[in-house]
């Protein structure tokens, strides 16, 4: 097994983790921090991929990658805040103010 | 790989799905935030070993450095922190060990199957490479990218800011 392919393989397990959390978790930041557990294993297949054929652009996107996921989660952090300053909660499950 | 190698990337790896697990796992967000920085720190490990210095150096930075102290902040202003830790709860645990392992088992699948060849054997791209591409290539995505990151930053203000006077 080159180390390539391991760490394809170590990507793949993390990536399932991380959608086991985003699945079960039922607090707001433990579900965006899931989210970052699979964006971290896309990276990693990002500069797996890149190191196979050689060449700057793996690491490219995976910077670029890397750049969003932070935005996201500066965003998704703020919207917890605000939720948690109305609805005093951060359960995802209690924030149904959309439901009709 | 010769053993060292398989050794310290055995390693690595269990030190990143130990830090994963715990993340997805942990009762207490505070808890599930710093394992979450383990494994952060684990995957620039991961970098270095697949020759992106640059890369693993970002990393501790951006993840390691910058979205572990925002969780934490966000911890702490969003939860009612009494006590010992901020208890945080879970459901739907065997469907979502059901879909985790389908999601796991179509990847692993899809990996084992697939012809990958050895690395390559040319030499890791520099920082200079990667300079020259953010100003040649890939110059448009690099200037779109900062102008999100304005609208982010300005949307993020906006939407946490206090509006009751």
């Amino acid at each position: 097994m080159s180390d390539v392919q391991a760490c394809l393989l170590l990507a793949a397990a993390m990536f399932s983790i991380g959608v086991y959390g985003v699945l079960t978790r039922r607090n707001a930041i433990g579900i965006l921090l899931a989210v970052e557990l699979m964006a971290n294993a896309v990276n990693i297949n990002l500069v797996a991929f890149g190191r196979l054929h050689g060449g700057p652009t793996g690491q490219i996107f995976a910077l670029f990658a890397i750049a969003l996921t932070v935005a996201e989660v500066a965003l998704g952090l703020a919207l917890v805040l605000l939720l948690a300053r109305t609805q005093r909660t951060a359960d995802v499950d209690e924030a149904r103010l959309l439901r009709g | 790989m010769s053993g060292l190698e398989v050794l310290g990337l055995s390693l690595l790896a269990g030190v990143i799905l130990l830090g994963a697990l715990g993340t997805v796992i942990s009762k207490d967000l505070v808890r599930a935030v710093l394992w979450l920085a383990l494994t952060l720190v684990a995957t620039a490990g991961i970098y270095l070993k697949l020759l992106a210095g640059f890369l693993a150096g970002t990393q501790v930075l951006l993840y390691a450095g910058g979205v572990i102290t925002l969780a934490i902040f966000a911890v702490m202003l969003s939860q009612r922190v009494e006590g010992a830790g901020v208890r945080q709860e879970s459901r739907g645990l065997v469907v979502g060990a059901l879909a985790a392992i389908a999601v796991g088992g179509v990847l692993v699948a899809g990996i084992l199957a697939a012809p990958l060849a050895a690395a390559a054997a040319v030499p890791p791209p520099s920082v200079t490479d990667l300079a020259a591409s953010f100003m040649g290539e890939f110059l448009l995505p690099f200037e779109v990218l900062s102008v999100l990151l304005v609208a982010v930053m300005v949307a993020a203000i906006t939407i946490a800011r206090r509006t009751d006077p």
